[in-house]
């Protein structure tokens, strides 16, 4: 078994009023040296199969098709052999 | 003048359904039915409605999921094969995500959920949903939404534009198009859109909450006109 663990961004040309938000409120807790807050989400799931390449596979797959909008966002994942 | 047949399918999470069957069954006096979003096929309709609300609770993405629904399958192929179909609120999200209507809808730029009565210009008057109303009329409608921050690249807006897509957008009482009438930092404004072809409409505000009179607004009511009157043409004319 592989897990997947996915990380969906928005994209770099979208604006993030989270993440500004979010910033906003670092600066007053006088961190004023963090900048470019964003917000994603984390997604993690484990795939059925001996073979990486096909986790990797279905991993890309599931991404494009429903946990990123690629209008909107941006993916990355890295998928490890996983023992339950 | 003969009945037309409205679907209004329903899914899980859905809360403005029952308001547009009201409007369409009782007030219009058409057949109205509720299509379940498990069902394969749409039936016989002339028109579908997906309605507004938090379908699948709005997990990972506003309509994310409902368009993998089994009756979005045979939406698709309706709004494909020429059937027109209205999105309100959630399901205008849904058919962006089902990829018939372009861009997207991102969270308000207020971060905030907007729930309140809002100018609309009428920026085409010559669509089936809008032909009730005059070119650059201002409609009062109310919207509801945490997420209806239309966005779409340069390349899209553009062809919106030069194919006079964008039907509604949020504007100040006289009509005024500025930062200050716009509820959730849309681009250029855009508050309802049409496919290329002009069956397919997609708007944030909701013309069901204002078409009953007994609610205080009736603008809405143009828009479920404008699409009988545009249906009831193309009955007598074939």
């Amino acid at each position: 078994m592989y897990q997947s663990k996915i990380v969906v961004t928005l994209r770099k040309s979208i604006l993030d009023p989270q993440g500004k938000a979010v910033e906003h409120g670092v600066h007053s807790l006088g961190f004023e040296k963090v900048k470019d807050v964003r917000i994603g989400k984390f997604v993690e799931l484990n795939v059925q199969t001996d073979n990486k390449s096909e986790a990797e596979r279905i991993t890309k797959e599931v991404c494009e098709k429903l946990l990123a909008n690629p209008i909107m966002e941006d993916f990355h994942f890295t998928v490890e052999n996983h023992k339950p | 003048m003969s009945k037309l047949k409205f679907g209004v399918v329903v899914f899980p999470g859905s809360n403005c359904d029952h308001d547009a069957h009201y409007v369409v069954g009782t007030l219009l006096g058409h057949d109205a039915r509720f299509i379940w979003h498990k069902e394969g096929s749409l039936g016989d309709v002339d028109v579908v409605i997906l309605p507004g609300g938090f379908s699948y609770g709005d997990y990972l993405r506003c309509g994310a999921i409902a368009r993998f629904s089994p009756v979005m399958k045979d939406v698709v192929r309706f709004a494909n094969n020429g059937g027109i179909v209205m999105g309100i609120c959630n399901g205008f999200q849904i058919l962006t995500e089902a990829g018939l209507l372009p861009g997207v809808l991102l969270r308000n730029a207020s971060l905030k959920f907007v729930c309140k009565y809002v100018h609309l210009r009428v920026e085409n008057a010559e669509t089936r949903f809008s032909s009730k109303c005059q070119q650059g009329e201002v409609l009062e409608i109310p919207i509801a939404h945490g997420d209806g921050n239309y966005f779409v690249d340069a390349g899209m807006l553009q062809k919106l534009e030069e194919n006079r897509q964008i039907v509604l957008r949020y504007c100040g009482p006289g009509g005024q198009v500025t930062d200050a009438a716009n509820p959730n930092g849309a681009i250029s404004n855009i508050a309802g859109i049409v496919n290329e072809t002009g069956n397919v409409l997609g708007m944030m505000p909701h013309p069901e909450r204002a078409s009953d009179p007994v609610l205080g607004h009736t603008d809405g009511r143009k828009i479920f006109d404008s699409l009988v009157e545009s249906l009831v043409q193309q009955t007598v004319l074939t």
